[in-house]
């Protein structure tokens, strides 16, 4: 059973088709990669699927519900969370706050009962921040809990990023350069981390550009170029598409695939 | 020194209000960017209902607690049918809405109650206390007393309460919010409410000391921006410094210098904090990391 299903998903910015007619599916616990050159349309692809955009063709289905178009907060209801590729962080809060604040959703009560402050509404507020240490400890930020999410390096804040979005606990992930600015060693770490994500059953769908990462934890890639989808199968099959290579691989996926085996 | 024990004494009092606006002012601000200028029609609001519900014959607790309910629903409503259907315009023109609808919630109270001064009786009788040598009206006890309760309650609930962190989350970044599952819509909607709330609550506190009629929410909504930029616009502590502050300033110019300045005063520290330190008291710099 297939839990996104993009068709035919496009929109145009001025005229020029950012994204045309992509589609593909993802099943549970799957890890899709979109790859593709700078500006072939990933992140826009990215926020079409999570709201961000309202797309001009095309739909979006989510466990079978049709949510094209549909609110980040309320998709975040259905299951479907993401992180930036430029960071969408709340600053000026801690970073205990900011995974606090994932749990939003799940520790919500009537808006009254906060207001009045009744024992349910502290009880669940300590619920979030005990999950919220725990997932802080599971991406390796538990001893900068306390201090405030803007002081961190841009590679603790991708980090910090990650366990917002877990502490919604999604179906599907969209992961935006979860890599980008991490060194060899975090690199790895975040490899690990979405592997075990997706071996409980979250659905992950990435954008990276770290090629050898993408070729080692990927179950599927869809090949972008200039809006366009070229090309998907797994990575080895991709890898060695004469078009993907042309557009855009080039030494790299030779390389990749050859590491591969 | 009874004197100034006075002067400090009645700018306290007029301070709280301005505190209360200016909390109406930074509570919207922080849920939208908007500077909202009809926030003195909320007051004027609150004062209005009451006088008119009062007079109907009902209890003025009862009426108070009318008047504080159909302007939290005035700021429902404005937010609902002027701000929300003008979406992802600039924020300088959802300021120029704001000072629309000021305009015209002040023509429709023009003509739903009169142009005439009105007061209410003081909540616990006209008899001065005397404290230091000067005196203070029970009804200025019951201003601070109601400013001081509106303040700790909304610490309660922006520091312990998941709707209030989700409000303060909205204002840190509003896409993460919505990332979180929180709905932004909502958070506007509480958030005018709230401030409507909060400025009716200063107009019910105040009337029975200054009067109330179908104008005073432009001067006030002055006022109140003048305490909110003094204390940094977005931050309730400093609309709290900063409203009590200029309440200070005015008193002790009214009676040092001349009455006729008292007004000026709010004006004037505009100005300096515009030119000496824009971000205000407790305000943070902007600064993006690019």
């Amino acid at each position: 059973m297939s839990l996104l299903v993009v068709e035919g998903l496009g929109i145009k910015f001025g005229g020029l088709h950012a994204v045309k007619d992509v589609g593909f599916t993802l099943k549970s616990g799957e890890i899709v990669s979109i790859i593709g050159p700078n500006g072939a349309g990933k992140t826009t692809l990215f926020n079409m699927i999570s709201g961000i955009y309202l797309p001009l063709a095309g739909r979006v289905m989510l466990n079978g519900e049709d949510v094209t178009g549909m609110s980040p907060n309320r998709l975040a209801e259905r299951g479907l969370s993401r992180t930036f590729q430029n960071l969408q962080i709340f600053q000026s809060m801690t970073v205990l706050e900011n995974v606090m604040a994932g749990f939003h959703l799940q520790a919500r009560g009537p808006v009254l009962s906060d207001m009045l402050g009744l024992p349910g509404s502290r009880r669940r507020s300590r619920e979030a921040e005990a999950g919220a240490r725990l997932l802080l400890e599971r991406v390796g930020l538990e001893r900068a809990a306390e201090r405030e999410a803007g002081a961190l390096s841009y590679g603790a804040l991708k980090r910090l990023e990650i366990a917002r979005a877990l502490a919604l606990r999604p179906k599907v992930l969209l992961l935006d350069e979860p890599a980008a600015g991490c060194n060899a060693v975090e690199t790895e770490e975040i490899d690990h981390l979405i592997a075990a994500v997706a071996a409980e059953g979250v659905s992950i769908l990435l954008v990276e550009h770290d090629m050898k990462m993408v070729m080692r934890i990927s179950n599927h890639i869809v090949v972008l170029d200039y809006g366009e989808k070229i090309a998907e199968g797994d990575p080895a099959t991709v890898s060695r598409d004469k078009r993907v290579i042309a557009a855009y691989l080039g030494a790299q996926a030779t390389e990749a695939a050859n590491a591969d085996g | 020194m009874p004197e100034l024990m006075q002067f400090l004494l009645s700018g306290i009092t007029v301070g709280a209000v301005y505190a209360l606006v200016a909390l109406g002012f930074t509570i919207i601000y922080n849920a939208s960017d908007v500077v909202n200028f009809a926030q003195g029609e909320f007051v004027m609001l609150g004062g209005m209902i009451t006088v008119f519900a009062y007079q109907a014959g009902l209890p003025l607790p009862l009426a108070a607690l009318i008047a504080i309910a159909a302007t939290a629903a005035a700021g429902v409503a404005f937010n609902k049918l002027a701000i929300e259907t003008a979406r992802g315009a600039p924020v300088v023109s959802l300021i120029i809405i704001t000072i629309g609808a000021s305009i015209f919630i002040q023509g429709v109270a023009q003509v739903v109650f009169d142009k005439q001064l009105h007061r209410l009786p003081a909540f616990s009788g006209d008899e001065p206390l005397h404290v230091f040598g000067a005196t203070i009206l029970p009804q200025s006890l019951w201003v601070m007393g109601g400013a001081l309760i509106v303040f700790v309650g909304l610490w309660v609930f922006f520091t312990r309460t998941l709707t209030g962190r989700a409000v303060l989350a909205t204002s840190n970044n509003r896409l993460a919010a919505q990332l979180v599952g929180i709905n932004t819509n909502f958070v506007m909607t509480l958030s005018f409410g709230l401030s409507a709330a909060i400025g009716a609550l200063a107009g019910v506190l105040v009337t029975p000391i200054t009067l109330t009629s179908y104008q005073i929410g432009i001067s006030l909504a002055l006022k109140g921006f003048a305490a909110a930029m003094l204390g940094g616009m977005g931050n309730p502590k400093g609309a709290l410094v900063g409203g009590i502050a200029l309440g200070l300033l005015e008193a002790l110019t009214a009676g040092y210098l001349s009455s006729q300045y008292k007004d000026a005063v709010a004006f004037v520290v505009i100005l300096a904090v515009l030119f000496a330190m824009p971000q205000g008291l407790f305000g943070r710099k902007a600064m993006e990391r690019v």
